[in-house]
């Protein structure tokens, strides 16, 4: 039953990855980069069952944690311009 | 409460780190194990610097009236995700999308919180903005939003937010 | 014998839900108009596509600590999810991308607001979403 979960994640990757390329807003990509995450993250989780070795549920998790701070680095760069920015500190939003 | 943060939540908030550290490693020899308590108390002690450790990071209150809010709101995610899923797999993709704004009736800014990220949450309807507590919500059909208009998750998160 | 059969059917038909979910959720990202529509299609894959193949693999997990790794992961993508949607949604509004509406109620007086007349519309004043703040 791995094998069916396995599939399933891998097949989905496929299709966003195709939406990461081919997505026409640079919002549209940071969107199929998250997901990608979320689905690398599930994919890990069905690997480690399939392979037997569940350890690899904390690879899932540090990737998890880093896909987090990635998404919101990308976007506060493109709301922003800059990764620095603070909002208490400008005062405008 | 702003404010350093009593001590109630300094202890609440250490004894669950620890949880948190004893779950992840599953190896209990005596020098992981002092390694953990020297990671907890260097957390414990950035998050009382950070002004963190306070009700806002450690909801304690809340923890008796969450399970009933969180069944609910799974039997609410998944109507939502089998419509949306049909939608998805429907040929003519009969989508609708409406803007809407709505009021939040939460008086906490946890509850607030809990309202915004539970419709972004529900498939179908995400909340854009937050503003005076009025929420923006962008919903993917008319009905979407007409659910999200009726108000009823506004009630059942006002309760889970004044049921202590 | 019969105990571990019914975990299994029970983790097999978990598992081919979630799958289902995700896989819904991946053609909804390639199918949707524009980036706030798909944005709906990836709350899909969080929260039903998730819960579901964790669940089913829960089920499956030999010891407790591997039940709780999961339980964390599961944790973990429920506090991402809406937090990258709503960040998303806010910066692509920021970047003056508009979304394809088919109807926009922003225009209509909220219940409840200052200054406006809560009993003009009706849309928005049926169900007492604002009476009660009154």
């Amino acid at each position: 039953m791995f094998f069916v979960a396995t599939g399933a994640v891998l097949l989905a990757l496929v299709l966003v990855v195709y939406r990461a390329i081919s997505g026409p807003t640079v919002f549209d990509r940071v969107l199929a980069a998250n997901s990608i995450g979320t689905l690398a993250i599930l994919f890990l989780a069905a690997l480690g069952f399939l392979t037997g070795r569940p350890e690899w549920l904390d690879i899932g998790l540090t990737y998890g944690l880093l896909n987090l701070i990635g998404t919101f680095a990308v976007l506060k760069f493109f709301r922003h311009g800059d990764l620095a920015f603070d909002v208490e500190e400008d005062g405008t939003e | 409460m702003r404010g350093k943060g009593s001590i109630g939540y300094i202890l609440s908030l250490g004894f669950t780190l620890m949880a948190f550290w004893l779950a992840m490693s599953g190896h209990y020899t005596p020098f992981l194990l002092s390694v953990g308590v020297g990671c907890v108390l260097l957390c414990v002690w950035i998050a009382y610097r950070m002004h963190v450790a306070d009700e806002e990071g450690q909801p304690i209150h809340l923890y008796s009236s969450a399970p009933r809010y969180w069944a609910w709101l799974w039997v609410e995610i998944f109507k939502s995700a089998i419509d949306v899923s049909r939608r998805i797999w429907h040929p003519s993709l009969p989508i609708s999308p409406t803007m809407t704004r709505v009021r939040a009736s939460q008086k906490t800014d946890v509850g607030l919180a809990t309202y915004a990220n539970s419709i972004t949450l529900t498939p179908g309807t995400i909340t854009t903005g937050v503003e005076d507590k009025i929420l923006t919500v962008y919903a993917l059909t008319r009905e979407g939003a007409d659910d999200v208009q009726s108000g009823e998750m506004d009630r059942k998160v006002s309760e889970f937010e004044g049921a202590d | 014998m019969m105990g571990t059969l019914v975990v299994d059917i029970l983790s097999w038909v978990l598992i081919c839900a979630g799958s289902f979910f995700v896989i819904t959720g991946a053609v909804g990202i390639l199918r949707m108009p524009d980036v706030f529509s798909r944005m709906h299609a990836v709350s899909v894959i969080d929260t039903a596509g998730a819960v579901l193949l964790v669940l089913g693999l829960g089920l499956q997990a030999g010891s407790l600590l591997v039940v709780f790794k999961l339980v964390v992961v599961l944790g973990l993508l429920f506090f991402i999810g809406p937090v990258a949607s709503h960040a998303l949604a806010q910066a692509a509004l920021q970047a003056g991308i508009e979304p394809k509406l088919d109807q926009d109620r922003r225009g209509q007086p909220v219940a409840g607001e200052m200054g406006l007349d809560n009993t003009a519309n009706k849309q928005t004043n049926d169900a007492g979403t604002g009476s009660r703040t009154q």
